[in-house]
């Protein structure tokens, strides 16, 4: 696989500071965002590119007001279009780190066909998706990752639909990269931002976001401080997959399903715990691991797929190249002139 | 071999082939009005196939027709009503006798007229027995009995042998309309210069043809060379112009070329003819929906690409949204409409001229933006170069309206040298501008910069939310709203200087102003020519530039004691002139058929509007 890293270096070592745009940040106080345009800033000068070459693509929702709080080149676009614009940008441009701020009815309703699209292509683009379970900005409707039977302001006794697991979306539509952090854990979400960033293609990076005003707490269960130990498993490649406040229980893959164990109980040692494999192209653990659910298993946080794929702006080049190197028609005037002309005299 | 009788001279002659739908139809035309155009002749050619692609065999259904119209004059249409049909099938001919001219040729393929062909076509009885076709000059042969005959000696299988039967009758064509014939035989060799058995199977076909025409055929028919201009010459059709006018523009500009489309009947062959384009560097992105197409090609834009969009009637609906980001966020982008018979799926292949309110308004707020519209085939090529101009150096997105009638449909076009073409020079920010604000303007066109990503020093943001004039901060301030509405407006007036003046062929003044727009400059103009010369006082105005109007469009439409406006829909543009112009009194005649004008019914309208 070609090895595709066009964009620019930056001459000088960037800080935080450099990003931040002269708005003022408008999310409501206590607002999960805060913390994502926090690890943003943490960790656009370690990836270590001009800013200039950066860009920061949104569509509509809290997310989506993203790109004016950092100091890079910045589109605002429309309600879901996001990963649509952003793969014209790259693909325009593939000098281009480019950043998609998305929500979860953005990104996997009304903007579900372009979601599964660029991943199925790979286009080397991060989509930041900030699920917090509801339409924050039309003030509190379901979205599609809303609990089934959740009240909302449209649904007033619950909702009858089955939410989307992200990674299961993500994974089906054959996402090369998928990543999960709580918003509360900068530090992790640091991290994986950086991956993000180091992987060749789409990289989908879902923060378990707090609404503060519409859904507070929805993620509660898993993000809370004092139970996180216990209800989060924090995957390193590489690694077999322990969790607990202890470190004593783990996933083993029983048959063909993952289960909970405690680790020097009925037998079970490390040795027979799932070795955490990021790099794996086939995603069938990718996809039992993100699938995990609380209260039965922990939910797995960190990079869970990180797949090598060619990617479709590398493509494009490769074929404009080669194009190139083949043909007899260079510029206008030759298309112009082949095939079939006469001269009238 | 038989004496000539009869050698008919004539100015032009329209020809349709027919058949079933695997017939052949399309290469046999293609080739005969190739042969036509070498030997001098003007011409312009339409397909006219099923929407079907392999309709039931020997139905009404699958016939499939290219017609072509050739002359010693200037040919401004693919013509009305034909003068020779060459029928391969009775569906064929029973589908396409209405549009035979009183006393028309007729070349029919009689080995095809069994009963049971007879029966599916509609036929009682075989029409070649029952003297329904006495008024007409009838040639028949067994073309395709003679086809397979001919090629036995060659050991050629028994479907490939019925495959070439189109050739055979294209050689009596070439007899018929006293063509010499070594070019299409070459034309052969390099179009299956990888099947030598079929290059050979079609080349003898064809001799064969012409062989026995020298025989049995007793006319020729012969269409003398036109004065055409000097020059490199070529046949387009309006879809491959379009897509070469685009990426001479691209070449031109020095910005990439950047396509984001989904394929659309009639606009398809655009998104084909660019995706071959690969070593032009032209980056073709067919997406998921008509929605990604257009979005994708903004994002392209602010990448400081020229971005296109190609779609039809349905697609520009989906595409709405995305158009007015395109206009708040004033980035240059192009948008060809290839119209269509509608609403809804309407009529895919079948044209009409029906989307231009559309263009011109079918966007939530107030969002200009630029409306033209191609003519003919060829200039397609021309209409495309200047959108892609007016997108880059005035900001803005700029709508093409083309139709299927044009797309489809082919003519003979004088190859320009690229570097005589309009210069494009977009308002490209200089890196580090101190002065770089995004919506700082230019003061006499009221353009902004462009500044694309990667640029040190004009990091900057835009979308779709109101920005305040110069600094591009998110504003709801209500005087501001007011400015940037105005200044947007303002901006598309404003290019107005930078347009041609409208053009009128015929008196500057008089009796009537003929008034068209884009496509429908062929079937208007041979009608008012054919009109001049025979002394009416009749004038016409054909419209390429719609929003905004050439400057002197008041002067023109007011200089005639009459005007009236011919449009393929229910009244657009004339409705659009009468907002504009609301003293000037305009007719109208509107036709919405899913086909084009025809000079008989224009003449007649005319007419009466004279003598009222």
């Amino acid at each position: 696989m070609i090895q595709y890293n066009k964009v620019e270096k930056s001459p000088v070592e960037l800080t935080k500071k450099d990003f931040v745009s002269d708005q003022m940040v408008k999310w409501c106080p206590g607002c999960g965002a805060h913390a994502i345009l926090a690890a943003v800033g943490n960790v656009f000068p370690k990836i270590g590119y001009r800013k200039e070459n950066f860009a920061m693509v949104s569509g509509i929702g809290c997310s989506s007001r993203f790109p004016y709080y950092v100091d890079t080149f910045g589109f605002h676009g429309i309600h879901g279009r996001a990963a649509a614009i952003a793969s014209g940008l790259k693909i325009a441009n593939p000098g281009l780190s480019v950043w998609v701020a998305t929500g979860d009815g953005d990104s996997m309703a009304i903007g579900g066909n372009h979601f599964i699209h660029v991943l199925r292509r790979n286009v080397d683009i991060n989509i930041l998706l900030f699920n917090n379970q509801i339409y924050g900005l039309t003030k509190g409707q379901f979205s599609p990752t809303t609990p089934l039977g959740m009240k909302t302001k449209t649904s007033p006794h619950g909702t009858i639909e089955h939410p989307f697991t992200v990674s299961g979306l993500v994974l089906g539509a054959q996402g090369t990269f998928f990543a999960r952090v709580p918003d509360n854990n900068v530090k992790l979400m640091t991290e994986v931002l950086y991956e993000a960033a180091k992987h060749n293609g789409t990289a989908v990076v879902e923060i378990l976001q707090n609404c503060i005003i519409f859904a507070d707490k929805v993620h509660e269960m898993v993000t809370n401080k004092e139970t996180r130990e216990d209800r989060q498993l924090f995957l390193k490649h590489g690694e077999p997959m322990i969790f607990g406040k202890n470190r004593d229980k783990g996933i083993i893959l029983n048959g063909t399903q993952l289960e909970v164990v405690e680790i020097g109980k009925n037998g079970i040692n490390e040795d027979d715990l799932l070795v955490h494999d990021m790099y794996a192209r086939n995603p069938s653990i990718h996809r039992m691991t993100g699938w995990m659910k609380a209260p039965d298993f922990p939910v797995a946080m960190g990079v869970i797929r990180a797949a090598p794929a060619e990617t479709f702006d590398e493509l494009t080049e490769q074929q404009i190249e080669e194009a190139q190197k083949d043909s007899k028609i260079r510029n206008m005037n030759d298309l112009l002139r082949s095939g079939n002309t006469w001269e009238i005299s | 071999m038989t004496k000539i009788q009869e050698v008919i001279e004539l100015e032009d002659v329209v020809v349709k082939f027919v058949g079933d739908s695997g017939d052949g139809m399309q290469l046999t035309g293609t080739i005969f009005s190739d042969v036509a155009a070498l030997a001098g002749n003007d011409l312009a050619t339409f397909p006219d196939f099923p929407a079907e692609i392999r309709a039931p065999h020997n139905t009404i259904a699958g016939v499939s027709g290219f017609q072509m119209h050739m002359g010693s004059r200037k040919i401004y249409t693919p013509g009305d009503m034909c003068d020779v049909i060459v029928a391969m099938n009775p569906a064929s001919l029973k589908a396409n006798l209405k549009w035979a001219k009183p006393g028309a040729t007729l070349l029919i393929d009689s080995s095809t007229f069994d009963e049971k062909a007879i029966g599916k076509a509609g036929y009682t009885e075989s029409p070649l027995e029952d003297g329904s076709l006495a008024e007409y000059r009838v040639i028949q042969a067994p073309v395709t009995d003679l086809t397979k005959e001919s090629l036995e000696d060659l050991g050629v299988d028994k479907r490939l042998a019925e495959r070439t039967k189109n050739m055979f009758v294209l050689g009596m064509m070439f007899y018929l309309f006293d063509r010499e014939i070594s070019s299409p035989l070459d034309f052969i060799k390099k179009k299956f210069r990888d099947k030598p058995k079929v290059v050979k199977a079609n080349q003898h076909a064809m001799q064969a043809g012409y062989k026995y025409a020298e025989q049995f055929v007793d006319i020729k028919l012969h269409v003398a060379p036109a004065p055409l201009k000097k020059g490199l010459y070529r046949n387009i059709t309006g879809n491959v112009a379009t897509a070469w006018g685009l990426l001479a523009a691209a070449e031109r500009s020095g910005r990439p070329f950047f396509l984001g489309s989904y394929p659309i009947t009639p606009a398809t062959e655009i998104l084909m003819e660019l995706s071959a384009q690969k070593s032009l560097g032209a980056k073709v992105f067919q997406a998921e929906d008509e929605i990604a197409g257009i979005c994708s090609a903004i994002g392209a834009s602010f990448a400081g690409s020229m971005g296109v969009t190609t779609t039809s009637g349905p697609g520009l609906s989906l595409k709405s949204e995305a158009l007015g980001l395109a206009v708040i966020t004033e980035l240059p982008l192009v948008i060809v409409n290839v119209q269509r018979a509608g609403p809804s799926t309407g009529m895919p292949t079948k044209s009409e001229q029906s989307d231009l309110m559309q263009a011109l308004f079918g966007r939530n707020g107030e969002s200009p933006l630029m409306v033209m519209a191609a003519s003919s085939p060829a200039n397609c090529f021309d209409y495309a170069y200047l959108a892609g101009k007016y997108a880059m150096e005035h900001m803005t997105p700029v709508i093409l309206l083309t139709d299927g009638y044009l797309g489809f449909g082919s003519e003979l076009f004088k190859i320009p040298d690229v570097n005589d073409l309009p210069s494009i020079k977009p308002p490209m920010a200089d890196p580090n501008d101190p002065n770089f604000k995004p919506y700082r303007r230019d003061e006499k066109t009221l353009v902004r910069k462009w500044a694309a990503p990667g640029v040190e020093g004009l990091r900057h943001r835009v979308g779709g939310l109101e920005k305040t004039n110069i600094d591009g901060n998110v504003s709801t301030d209500p005087l501001n709203h007011q400015l940037m509405v105005n200044i947007r407006e303002e901006k598309i007036s404003r290019i107005a200087d930078y347009i041609p003046l409208q053009e009128v062929t015929g008196d500057k003044e008089g009796e009537l102003l003929v008034v068209g727009w884009g496509g429908t400059e062929g079937a208007l103009a041979s009608t008012v020519n054919r009109m001049q010369g025979e002394g009416y006082k009749i004038s016409h105005a054909q419209f390429n530039y719609i929003k905004p109007l050439p400057k002197n469009t008041r002067e023109v439409l007011s200089s005639y004691k009459k005007v009236i406006v011919c449009e393929l829909n229910g009244g657009q543009f004339v409705n659009y002139l009468r907002m504009q112009f609301p003293d000037i009194p305009l007719h109208q005649y509107n036709k919405v058929q899913g086909l084009p004008f025809h000079i008989q019914e224009l003449t007649e309208t005319f007419i009466k509007l004279l003598e009222e």
